[in-house]
């Protein structure tokens, strides 16, 4: 595969309120190459989460074109959106998003249930993708018996499972405190570093500080795209005083 | 997904919310075993009238002779001798509906044992007689191909006629006089009750044909060949108006009667009464079941109601499973299958109940009840029907619902 993971030309998003069209999106064009951790920034009603979701191939562009890995996707249907989805994106929410009263490794497996990979498979992938994340003895427990922290590494299990070229995070420090969001960004960095391609959506500079770019949006355009020198989210670990093992 | 997946997504479902899943089916196991019991009940309640068709002998057509034009008035009902004992033996022989045909004459009389008397009325006939009349021989025997070739002077008496000759002395071997003509008892009969107008169907002497002819009508009849009544069975399982239809042109045709003649005979059929009274206990069991179906439409719409509020709560986990690939037709899947898994398992819960209380409204209110298999099939292919009907407006809901939105519903 050659060229950008992701290049997006005059992307735009309007919704109709009532009798007047906002756009959300006035134009976007970027491109992220592969191996890349970025950050988008901005504050609410800037457009990020509407760039959000026509990455994460959630929604539809009003006009414009989105290019992820050599596909061009702006003109799938439902349908073929919902294969890409399963096949090349992973996604981590805010609200980690687990299946309740259903064990991780179950929770872990569940995009693979929609890409007809054997039983086996799925659990055996699963279960990889939980040790990965530090879960492994923690398979069998189900979503009300974990903290916020170990609950969000299943749920980045889960983006995981289906080996994406992409992982769309949408605020994924914004339900946890101050430390079990550190460990989440060296979680990710980790991740990162072995190759995965990560998206973060935030509003926190410090959340933002751990990636590797950082793109700021307002008012639905692009008002800042530059490099960052990103902290390491291990060492800013190591530093934070020791609280009560929280987390895990 | 392919559909075991599909079906396990739908248990774990099921299983994660029990009590609300035992509840929804709950519905569906009245309304399932309501239509069972119902139909039992109806169904036993037609059987019993079938049965009391039968010991009034069932399926019998009376023919009886016509009546006699003489200078334009038409004598009536049996004013004159028309049909014969050769039509009786026509019938049963070419008439392949028919079992049996009997051939009666019938004649009123003094009967007389020792110093006791009764008046009755005597039947000379065949040995298809008792058969036909669905009629069995209680004390001694019934007649023989003997008996009817050399006329002989035997009887069979109605418990009525036994009673009152005889009180509580076996007949059996005594001689009664009938019309003056001492004939050897050889048989009683067993009790038969009240017939449809209230005639007491033991107040009879039965004895051959011949005999009758012969020796107790007189001398006037000897010869003659002609009947008052045949009495026809047509066999259980032949359509009675073909039966019925056959016979007639059968006996127009021995008649030479020309078309556009009036018949010079009746054909009387016993049963029409009764099939009245069956047909109105069969409409009573639709209404049963009608009634109950009606459980079965309200448990439907508990489905659909559950299903619905199902759809709403769990709003947050089909954004996600769409999130992750899942395509507007898995989550349509996944809940319809829900909703027939439900109503399926409620059936077949509903239909042990409906058994087990089938038998218990046999034991406990002494009715009949007799279960039905296809009623079974059908109130639980009906559970299943109304799962997907109920079931497919909270999956299409569902299933059209936005990734983005059902994401972010609270």
């Amino acid at each position: 595969m050659s060229g950008p993971l992701i290049r997006t030309v005059a992307l735009v998003k309007e919704y109709r309120m009532g009798t007047n069209v906002v756009a959300a999106l006035g134009g976007v064009s970027i491109t992220i190459d592969a191996g890349e951790f970025v950050a988008v920034m901005g504050p609410s009603g800037s457009g990020k989460s509407t760039f959000m979701n026509l990455l994460g191939c959630l929604d539809h562009p009003t006009s414009g074109e989105y290019w992820l890995g050599g596909q061009e996707v702006s003109k799938l249907s439902g349908d073929e959106l919902a294969l890409v989805r399963n096949r090349k994106l992973g996604f981590v929410f805010q609200h980690f998003n687990l299946l309740p009263r259903t064990s991780a490794i179950n929770n872990v497996a569940l995009p693979l249930l929609y890409s007809a990979s054997p039983v086996a498979e799925r659990l055996g992938r699963a279960e990889r993708r939980l040790i990965q994340v530090g879960l492994g003895e923690r398979m069998d427990h189900h979503p009300a018996q974990l903290s916020g922290g170990q609950q969000q590494r299943v749920a980045i299990a889960r983006s995981l499972v289906n080996d994406p070229i992409l992982v769309l995070a949408d605020e994924p420090t914004g339900a946890l405190d101050s430390r079990t969001s550190v460990e989440i960004m060296a979680l990710l960095q980790v991740l990162n570093r072995e190759g995965i391609t990560i998206v973060v959506v935030t509003h926190e500079n410090d959340v933002a500080n751990f990636a590797g770019r950082i793109i700021n949006f307002r008012d639905g355009q692009v008002v800042d795209d530059h490099l960052n020198s990103a902290k390491d989210a291990a060492q800013v670990l190591a530093q934070l005083p020791v609280a009560e093992t929280a987390g895990r | 997904m392919n559909f075991v997946a599909t079906l396990r997504v739908a248990l774990n479902a099921l299983r994660i919310n029990k009590l609300r899943s035992a509840l929804t089916m709950l519905g569906i196991i009245i309304g399932v075993a309501a239509v069972i019991v119902m139909i039992a009940v109806g169904q036993g309640a037609q059987a019993r009238v079938e049965d009391q068709i039968r010991s009034l002998g069932s399926n019998i057509i009376m023919v009886m002779s016509g009546s006699a034009l003489s200078g334009g008035a038409r004598g009536g009902s049996g004013s004159q001798q028309t049909i014969s004992e050769d039509d009786a033996y026509a019938i049963a022989r070419e008439v392949e509906e028919i079992q049996g045909a009997a051939p009666t004459l019938r004649g009123t009389g003094q009967a007389v044992f020792g110093n006791s008397n009764w008046s009755t009325s005597f039947y000379g006939t065949t040995a298809d007689y008792l058969e036909v009349r669905e009629w069995s021989v209680a004390e001694g025997r019934g007649f023989e191909a003997a008996d009817m070739s050399s006329a002989a002077k035997v009887v069979l008496l109605g418990q009525t006629v036994a009673k009152n000759l005889f009180g509580d002395i076996s007949p059996i071997d005594q001689v009664v006089r009938v019309r003056k003509v001492p004939l050897t008892v050889v048989g009683v009969l067993e009790r038969k009750g009240q017939n449809m107008v209230g005639q007491d169907q033991d107040d009879v002497i039965l004895m051959p044909i011949t005999t009758a002819r012969k020796r107790v009508l007189g001398a006037a009849l000897a010869k003659s060949r002609s009947v008052g009544t045949i009495m026809v069975k047509v066999r259980q399982d032949a359509d009675m108006s073909q039966a019925d239809l056959k016979m007639k042109d059968l006996l127009r045709q021995r008649h030479r009667l020309q078309p556009g003649q009036d018949d010079d005979f009746f054909v009387r059929n016993l049963s029409e009464i009764l099939q009245a009274q069956e047909a109105s206990s069969k409409v009573l069991s639709l209404l049963l079941a009608a009634v109950a179906s009606v459980s079965l439409l309200v448990g439907g719409i508990g489905i659909m109601n559950i299903m619905l509020v199902s759809v709403t709560e769990r709003t947050r986990e089909i954004g996600l499973r769409m999130a992750v690939g899942a395509r507007g037709k898995d989550i349509l899947m996944q809940f319809l299958v829900e909703a027939v898994t439900l109503s399926l398992i409620g059936g077949l819960i509903g239909v042990l109940i409906g058994v087990g209380g089938s038998f218990l409204v046999g034991e406990l209110a002494g009715w009949r009840t007799e279960l039905s298999i296809p009623a079974i099939f059908l109130a639980v292919g009906f559970a299943a029907v109304v799962g997907i009907f109920f079931g497919y407006y909270p999956a299409r809901k569902a299933s059209h619902l936005l990734p983005i939105e059902a994401l972010r519903y609270e």
